[in-house]
């Protein structure tokens, strides 16, 4: 990892937010500046936000918060669902306000090398987590999941191409899903798998690129304490080279592990 | 200029902010230079590898923290092995935090470190159950807490720290009981029992019911325990307990604490002890104080105050 200019990886800054506006019905969108952070910041890492409104009201810790835009002009977005008092906190930032952001923090993910094409499944706001992707290389299609069309965040996403399912119809269902990415697969293999944001979806991904023999990586979420790897509140299940399952920290080994070697959550 | 050399028993450091157990890594020398600290306190290393408590293993509140981690780890001789070569790299004095399931598993350790290059002291984290007296922690009691001490104190040369518990019912009884079996300072005081529920399941937010209250809301509590044992005992106090700014560290220092541990602060502000640092000598500064030392025990009682000296 290259550091900032004060020799240190990860910085604490406060950053000016320049948008602040909600998507759709549940879901946000903060924009700030930050162009040290923004440089050094990798497609699936993440930043520790101080969850606080101009008023100082918010939690008493940070939330863990992909960043799902890194943008070349030295700014970074993150896309959050309102749904707890550290997210509505955000969600009532403006314009000129500041957002403290600890980062950029974990591992992000990695793409074999010579990657041509890849595929994303993503649920929900987990898309925000995968959506660095695009951009970054290889061809990406995705594969999006939401409650309903209302829900869905294409445009949040950026991939020219896309598949979308639904609960509200039918086609999100885990055999539905199932019988796409077996499309998929057989008609243009992908070089690479990621997914993020359900656990139904990570187990039927799992499955699918074990048996066509594709690379894959999950981001994994977990609540948090420090961010930094020391206080071991973030950890999960993972099987170890050997096949053993390890409790390994989210925010330090993770937040981005392999495909096989995560288990359900 | 401020002096703050702090001695703490055998041991100068060279400023008197450091770590509390627990809540530290050599993560943070990513964000911040640890050689800047006055020590550097480790999580507790257990005898044996330990996987840690179920999950949820933290619950906020509106200013503080429960924790039921469990003290999850490699173990003692994957500590000496792995961890002692990267925690080697840093110049300031290194505390190793020690715990241990009984009196026996206490001495072996700590004989362990006292062979291991590179450890300044050791901080026994007696707050730990004591399988011997049915899970009950040492720190609980003075003959149980003496029992642990004596028993490090026997094992090992190393510059002995006790970190003592709020839950109990004489702090002060355990604080001379310490003193008496040899150690050189008290840590004052590890995290209060707490509990919250989650009122939609019915069940305790965290996965092992209870667990160790810290942060803001706990340090008028950290700092009574703090005032009470300086009165009780003539070796060093070490204060700990919701300290965030150079304010609370002043406050503490009044109290009788010759340095200070800052815990929670850090996952809020990652440079929370370098600020505490830089406030500390800035009041000193603005008061004329010219040594951090004078602050030690201002607030106390003067009478006794001078018993205890």
């Amino acid at each position: 990892m290259d550091t900032a200019p004060s020799g240190f990886a990860i910085a604490q800054v406060a950053c000016p937010v320049l948008e602040s506006a909600p998507v759709g019905g549940r879901y946000h969108r903060l924009v700030v500046a930050a162009p040290g952070l923004a440089a050094r910041t990798r497609p699936g890492q993440f930043c520790h936000l101080l969850c606080r409104d101009a008023g100082g009201n918010g939690p008493f810790l940070r939330r863990p918060m992909s960043v799902w835009r890194i943008g070349a002009d030295g700014t970074l977005g993150f896309l959050l669902h309102v749904k707890g008092r550290g997210t509505a906190a955000l969600a009532r930032l403006r314009p000129g306000n500041a957002l403290d952001v600890v980062g950029p923090l974990g591992n992000g993910f990695s793409l074999p090398a010579g990657a041509r094409r890849v595929l994303v499944l993503a649920r929900g706001v987990g898309l925000a987590t995968l959506a660095p992707l695009v951009g970054s290389g290889p061809a990406v299609h995705a594969v999006l999941s939401a409650r309903a069309p209302e829900d869905l965040m294409a445009a949040e996403f950026g991939a020219s191409s896309f598949d979308a399912v639904f609960d509200s119809d039918g086609s999100s269902s885990p055999a539905a899903v199932e019988a796409l990415l077996r499309r998929r697969f057989e008609r243009e293999r992908p070089d690479a798998v990621f997914t993020c944001g359900s656990n139904r979806l990570f187990l039927l991904l799992q499955r699918l690129a074990a048996e066509y023999g594709i690379l894959g990586q999950v981001a994994l979420e977990q609540q948090m304490g420090c961010g930094l790897g020391m206080c071991f509140c973030c950890v999960r299940d993972i099987r170890d080279e050997d096949g053993h399952v390890t409790h390994q920290r989210v925010c330090r080994e993770g937040p981005v592990f392999d495909l096989q070697r995560a288990m359900s959550w | 200029m401020v002096r703050l050399a702090t001695r703490i028993g055998g041991l100068t450091l060279a400023n008197p902010v450091m770590p509390a157990s627990g809540t530290f890594g050599p993560e943070l020398a990513e964000v911040m230079d640890l050689d800047r600290l006055g020590a550097l306190v480790t999580k507790s290393v257990t005898p044996e590898a330990r996987t840690g408590n179920a999950l949820p293993r933290l619950a906020e509140t509106e200013n503080g923290l429960l924790n039921s981690i469990g003290i999850p780890g490699k173990g003692l001789a994957h500590f000496v092995a792995q961890a002692m070569p990267e925690w080697r790299r840093f110049r300031a004095p290194l505390v190793v935090s020690l715990s241990a399931p009984s009196v026996a598993e206490f001495a072996r350790a700590a004989a362990v470190l006292a062979a291991t290059p590179g450890v300044a002291a050791i901080e026994a984290n007696i707050s730990c159950p004591n399988l011997e007296e049915d899970g009950r922690a040492f720190a609980m009691l003075p003959e149980t807490a003496a029992a642990a001490v004596a028993a490090v104190r026997a094992a090992s040369a190393l510059p002995l720290w006790v970190k003592l518990s709020p839950n109990t019912a004489d702090i002060a009884a355990v604080a001379r009981a310490c003193e008496a079996a040899g150690a050189e300072a008290l840590v004052v005081a590890n995290t209060i029992l707490g509990l919250a529920i989650d009122i939609e399941t019915a069940r305790p937010r965290l996965g092992a019911g209870m667990g160790g209250f810290s942060g803001p809301a706990f340090k008028p509590i950290a700092l009574r325990l703090v005032w009470q044992c300086a009165q009780a005992v003539g070796i060093p106090i070490i204060g700990v307990g919701g300290i965030s700014t150079a304010e609370d560290a002043v406050e503490f220092m009044m109290a009788g604490a010759s340095a200070v541990q800052v815990g929670t602060a850090s996952f809020v502000q990652p440079t929370a002890m370098l600020d505490v640092l830089e406030g500390l000598v800035a009041f000193c500064a603005r008061r004329g104080i010219t040594d951090v030392a004078q602050l030690v025990g201002m607030a106390l009682p003067a009478r006794e105050r001078l018993a205890a000296e």
